[in-house]
Order: C-alpha cells, then sequence, then structure tokens
C-alpha cells in the first residue's frame, strides 16, 4: 500500500444517497481476476449511454455529458463528495478499486456504510466522514466555484478549504498509522503469529470439534 | 456482567487488541472462511506473490457460485470471462489442497445455502466470505460478516481479521405471524422501520416469540438481510431448532464431539438482563406481506399499500431520491402494488432459494398457471441438494407444469452474472435481497418478496395479497 500524505486536490459533487456498490462498479466487471483496470467503469451505467461490457474500450464509448464525473470542470478530481450511507450493498473491493484507479484518493460523506468503508483503508483510498450540514456546505461551495480544491491533511485529521476553513474528521488511530506509513497490515498482523498459534491450540483442546 | 450474544461470540474468539480501550483494533480469530469465484482469484495472487500459504487449510470450503451457469452444464461455461474466473478458483483450491465443490457436483451451489446445509457453519463460529451475505450464517448462533478481497487474503495468511467491536441492536419481533406472512416479510418490515442504513456500526440480534418460531430457513433469509439495514452480521440465539438442523450434517460433529459440543451451543444466547446499544420491538401480527416499489430495499410497502407520492416528502434530497427512483422503476405515485404488472418472476437466491421456500412457493401455484404476460419465470435451487430434495418431492413437476423453468444451482437472476437477467424496462417480482438499479441487467426493475408472493403475482401476471388467494390454506 502507497502512504497517504497530505495533498491538495479537485473536488467532484455526486449529489445522491445510497449510492450501491452495484452502481460504482456493476457486477458485470467483477468477472476480472485482476486488481487494476476498473476505473474506466466506475459508475458505468451513469458514466456511458450504451451498455458497458468487460473488453470495451471505452474511448469508444458513448459518454453521458450530464453525468457529473464528465463534466470538463471536474476533470482529474480526487476528492468525490457524495451523500450518506455511500458504498451500501456488496462487499466486492472492486468497489473502491474502481474509485482508486479512476484517480480518487479521498471520498467524504456524512456516512458509509461499514464493509465500503472498510475495505477503503486497507487499499489506502481514505473515506472521511464530515456531519452532514458541513456536507451540505461543501456542496454548495464546489457547486459555485469552478475549480473548488480541498487539502486533506490526514495527520492533523483535517479537511481544509482555500479560505482556511479546517474541518476535522475521526479516523481510527492504527488506520492512520498504517495509512500514513503504507503499512502492510497481513505483515503486522504475522508478527503476533505465535500469540495465534498459542490461541488456535488453546482453541483446539477447547473445542475439538471446530478441528475436526 | 451481563453479556449479549454477540459480545460472547466477541470474546470467544479475540486473540490480541492493541490496547485496554475497547473500541481499539482487536485480532480476531476466524474459524470458517468460504470462498467463491468472484472476490477470491486477487486474494489468492496476492498470497502467492508474497510467497505466503494458506494457514489452516481445514478451515477453507469453496464453491463457484455468481457465474455458473444455471441451465445445462454439461459443456461446461460458454462465456469465456466467467469461465476464467471459475477455472482460477478450481485451480487455486486444487493447487493449494483446498476442499472446493466443483460445478459438476451435486452439493454445488449458493455459497450461503451449502455452508449450513454441510454443517460447515456451526454455533459459536466466527464465519466470514468475501460476499456481503455472510450474515445468513448468524441463524446458527454464530458471527458471520462479508469481507473485502484484501481481507479474504488476511485471513488466508494468518486465520485473523484486524477489526473493531460493533454495537449491539436487538431487534426483538413479538407474538404470532400472520397467515401467509414469512421471514422475508420480516426482513423488509424491519428495513422499512430502520432504513438501509439504519444497522450501520451494529452487529444485530433477533429475537422474540416470533423469530424463535420460525424454522432455521427462516432464520437464514432474516439474517441474510441484515446487511440491507446496514448491518454486517445478523444473528438468532441457539436453540433447539438450530440443534436438530444441524445433527447428522457432513461437516457437523458426530458422537463425543456432538456430545462435547451441545452443552456449549446452549450456552449462545444473551443473558436476561443483557444491555444493547439499541433496541427496536415489532408486533409480528402488524406485519403485512411485503412489496418493494423503488431502488432500495428501504423503499417498500404493503401489498394492501400505494406506491408513494414524492411531493409529499419534505426534504429535499429524499424526495429527488424518491422521483428518481419511481422514474428508473416506470412508476407513478399512488399506485396500488396490486396494479403493478410484472414481466418475469425469479424464485430463488441466497436470500429464498432453500428447500423451504422452493415448497411454499409450489404450494401456491400447485394445479395454475403463469399468467400470460408473464414472459419467464424462473426457479433456482440454492444446490443441488436442495435440486435433489425438491424432485424426491415432485415439486419440480409442479413448477413445470405451471409454467416455470426449473434450473441448476446458483446465484443467477439475483445478480445476472451469468445469462440469466432482466433485459432493460421489464420488471420483476423477485425473491432475492437487493432492487438496485441494474442488479438484475441493466434498466431491469426489481420488485423484492417472499417465495408465497412471488409465486401468487406469477399466476396472477400483476402483485396479489397472498391472504387472499382461495385454496391457500395454512
Amino acid at each position: 500500500m502507497n502512504k497517504f500524505d497530505t495533498f491538495t486536490g479537485l473536488v467532484a459533487p455526486l449529489d445522491r444517497a445510497n449510492v450501491d456498490t452495484d452502481a460504482i462498479i456493476p457486477k458485470q466487471f467483477l468477472k476480472s481476476i485482476k486488481r487494476s483496470g476498473f476505473g474506466q467503469n466506475l459508475f458505468d451505467e451513469w458514466r456511458y449511454l450504451d451498455h458497458g461490457e468487460p473488453g470495451m474500450d471505452s474511448a469508444q464509448r458513448q459518454i453521458n455529458p450530464e453525468f457529473v464525473l464528465n463534466l470538463p470542470r471536474y476533470q482529474r478530481a480526487e476528492i468525490l463528495l457524495t451523500r450518506a450511507n455511500f458504498g451500501c450493498g456488496s462487499s466486492r473491493e472492486h468497489a473502491p478499486w474502481s474509485l482508486q484507479d479512476y484517480g480518487f484518493r479521498v471520498i467524504i460523506a456524512p456516512s458509509f456504510a461499514d464493509i465500503f468503508f472498510n475495505n477503503c483503508f486497507k487499499i489506502g483510498l481514505l473515506p472521511i466522514v464530515l456531519d452532514a450540514a458541513i456536507v451540505d456546505r461543501l456542496f454548495e461551495e464546489v457547486k459555485q466555484k469552478e475549480g473548488y480544491r480541498l487539502t486533506v491533511d490526514l495527520q492533523k485529521q483535517a479537511v481544509v478549504t482555500a479560505d482556511d476553513q479546517n474541518y476535522v474528521f475521526e479516523v481510527d488511530a492504527f488506520r492512520k498509522h498504517c495509512l500514513l506509513n503504507g503499512l502492510d497490515e497481513i505483515g503486522l498482523t504475522l508478527q503476533h503469529a505465535q500469540k495465534i498459534k498459542q490461541f488456535e491450540q488453546k482453541r483446539r483442546t477447547e473445542q475439538p470439534w471446530l478441528f475436526a | 456482567m451481563k453479556r449479549t450474544l454477540y459480545d460472547k461470540l466477541w470474546d470467544q474468539h479475540v486473540v490480541h487488541t492493541e490496547s485496554a480501550d475497547p473500541n481499539s483494533m482487536a485480532l480476531v480469530y476466524i474459524d470458517r472462511h468460504l470462498v467463491h469465484e468472484v472476490t477470491s482469484p486477487q486474494a489468492f495472487e496476492s498470497l502467492k506473490l508474497a510467497g505466503r500459504k494458506p494457514w489452516r487449510l481445514n478451515s477453507i470450503l469453496a464453491v463457484a457460485d455468481h457465474n455458473v451457469p444455471t441451465t445445462d452444464r454439461s459443456h461446461g461455461i460458454h462465456d469465456p470471462i466467467s469461465r476464467l474466473q471459475v477455472d482460477t478458483l478450481d485451480q487455486n483450491c486444487d493447487e493449494l489442497g483446498i476442499t472446493e465443490f466443483k460445478m459438476q457436483d451435486v452439493r454445488q451451489g449458493i455459497v450461503h445455502v451449502i455452508g449450513p446445509e454441510q454443517g460447515a457453519t456451526l454455533p459459536g463460529m466466527t464465519v466470514v466470505c468475501g460476499d456481503s451475505h455472510t450474515s445468513t450464517h448468524g441463524a446458527f448462533g454464530c458471527l458471520a460478516f462479508g469481507i473485502g478481497t484484501s481481507e479474504v487474503e488476511h485471513v488466508l495468511a494468518t486465520q485473523c481479521l484486524l477489526m473493531k467491536k460493533s454495537k449491539s441492536m436487538r431487534i426483538s419481533v413479538e407474538g404470532e405471524l400472520g397467515f401467509g406472512v414469512t421471514a422475508k416479510d420480516i426482513a423488509l418490515a424491519i428495513i422499512g422501520e430502520i432504513g438501509t442504513a439504519g444497522g450501520t456500526g451494529y452487529a444485530i440480534e433477533f429475537s422474540g416469540s416470533a423469530i424463535r418460531a420460525l424454522s432455521m430457513e427462516g432464520r437464514m433469509t432474516l439474517c441474510n438481510m441484515a446487511i440491507e439495514a446496514g448491518a454486517r452480521a445478523g444473528m438468532v440465539a441457539v436453540d433447539d431448532t438450530t440443534i436438530k438442523y444441524i445433527k447428522g450434517r457432513p461437516f457437523a460433529p458426530r458422537d463425543d464431539l456432538w456430545e462435547q459440543a451441545v452443552p456449549y451451543w446452549r450456552t449462545l444466547h444473551s443473558d436476561a438482563d443483557a444491555v444493547f446499544n439499541r433496541t427496536v420491538t415489532l408486533e409480528a401480527a402488524d406485519i403485512s406481506p411485503q412489496v418493494t416499489w423503488g431502488t432500495s430495499p428501504e423503499m417498500v410497502t404493503t401489498i394492501d399499500g400505494k406506491v408513494p407520492d414524492p411531493a409529499l416528502i419534505a426534504d429535499e434530497v429524499k424526495r429527488h431520491d424518491m422521483q428518481h427512483a419511481l422514474d428508473y422503476m416506470g412508476l407513478q405515485a399512488n399506485t396500488p402494488i396490486q396494479q403493478i404488472y410484472l414481466d418475469k418472476v425469479f424464485i430463488g437466491s441466497c436470500t429464498n432459494s432453500r428447500i423451504e421456500d422452493l415448497r411454499a412457493a409450489a404450494g401456491i401455484i400447485n394445479g395454475k398457471h403463469i399468467a400470460a404476460n408473464i414472459k419467464q419465470a424462473l426457479v433456482v435451487p440454492g444446490s443441488g441438494l436442495v435440486k435433489q430434495q425438491a424432485e424426491q418431492e415432485g415439486l419440480d413437476k409442479i413448477f413445470r407444469a405451471a409454467g416455470f423453468e426449473w434450473r441448476e444451482p446458483g446465484c443467477s437472476m439475483c445478480l445476472a452474472m451469468n445469462d440469466d437477467r432482466l433485459v432493460a424496462g421489464e420488471r420483476c417480482a423477485s425473491t432475492s435481497n437487493r432492487n438496485f438499479e441494474g442488479r438484475q441487467g441493466p434498466g431491469g426493475r426489481t420488485h423484492l418478496v417472499s417465495p408465497v408472493m412471488a409465486a401468487a403475482a406469477a399466476v396472477a401476471g400483476h402483485f396479489v395479497d397472498v391472504r387472499g388467494l382461495s385454496g391457500f390454506a395454512k
């Protein structure tokens, strides 16, 4: 996983609540056995007017000019601003993969679905929860002002506007540590290998039917 | 200290915590790892690249379910991309020595059907799978939840997961369910009540006399839908129904081990005065057959209800979302649900494809025929063994005679990764779990219902109140 550094990025607003993982990356693209290349099919059914299937050349497809990510002012956005319960539905990690592959590094919403939220941290994509009122304000600002950018400072746990408004967010200390240092969680867990073995041995004695 | 069922399951599995703070990350041991073809290939690849091996092979059970065809399988899978994904699972399992039920094996089926069917899901376990409907297994008094691919790799490599403890919610359903009302209706009524994000951050325990009265199939349907209420895990306490279901199943303990396991399993319930972070109570008698009208499971009403009117919604975001959903669904505000006509009917999915579901649907269909406007009606059993059992009982003949197609087991039209799908604009009564845009095929329109409601709709051609059908009795 790459280290998460402080950065300033263009914001794109996706003004919908309950955006589900089927909308983020439709199922036909889940047939891939690879981890990359999903960005071109992010929000496929909203982004294109024709029906997408794996293997299609996205440059040849019919773009939906009205979809927010297709508007010229939001090209190369790195921060997605959206509404409550983002990422609900399936556990597919293809959803965070596609957002990251597209170029997003941060998703800001009033709330996220649990599994999606968790999956994001595993790949270095940062989901930030801000109060619904603050999200409302950011929506107004991003829609009013072309080229609207925000700075995300994970060390300070703050989203900072161009006019220096600071919106502090919560993040679990362990997850923050992993993101800032680009740590491999499996490697960290295996430092406890001895403890896992002892636990397993005890369990094998107490509940042998689990190991039959 | 009085503990909830969730507390007990959690405490049993914590290997290590970073600090005494109950909100800190814990390393949690995983007893059972179910694997399917869609969310595992990248995990196996990364594991291999890192030079790692699975920690405990006999904790893993694998099956291909999402991509498999439900028609004749003797020639394999014709879609090369789907075939590659299934072949990749087969290769990974063969290479590493993982138990897998391959496509031609009679035990193959939907991962959340075969785990319990085989006795691979047992009370007191932690059960994970790279699939959000893993919550299904909580019906057995275990802690079961869906994970992403990075976590699949983490469990393969370490037999553990790093996680935080959730908050606890108890949803009690008291009293007796009305005639024609099922576990699916309880699930949808709960989601209608608390919303699709109502359970976010919680582990839900379903309790109360109406839940205790449910069969294991019904409890699985209910726990399956916990994720549609936003909760990663749903669970039901162990009782005689649980233990009776497990006894004699292939992976279940026998003889001395059985005698040793059962007393422990009987401790798997919340203590009488255990405290939950949130409590919700529903009266079973108040629950009617449910039908969703929108593109989220919380967009639901009763069979005697109407499509809601966005004009009456004050909140701007909600009004906009409702209008968007009605536009997608091709529905007018205030249309009575019973006047919604259908094109297709799907009976299947990890929510409702077990033998009890098929029996209930066949009970409605028996001696009748699907309506002229129904272009296709599918029954997709949850596993090869469910199919076999149903055939022994003659259910396949009832469905076929009524104009249903009787298929091979798999996820099928619940998410349309194989050839079973809606075409744009088609409207389907479905026993599955998600009515998201495009879920059953691009532009497809899904209404979630119980198996008996789907069967009744197939016969009538539109939604009808199953409680009013002549000849339908308990």
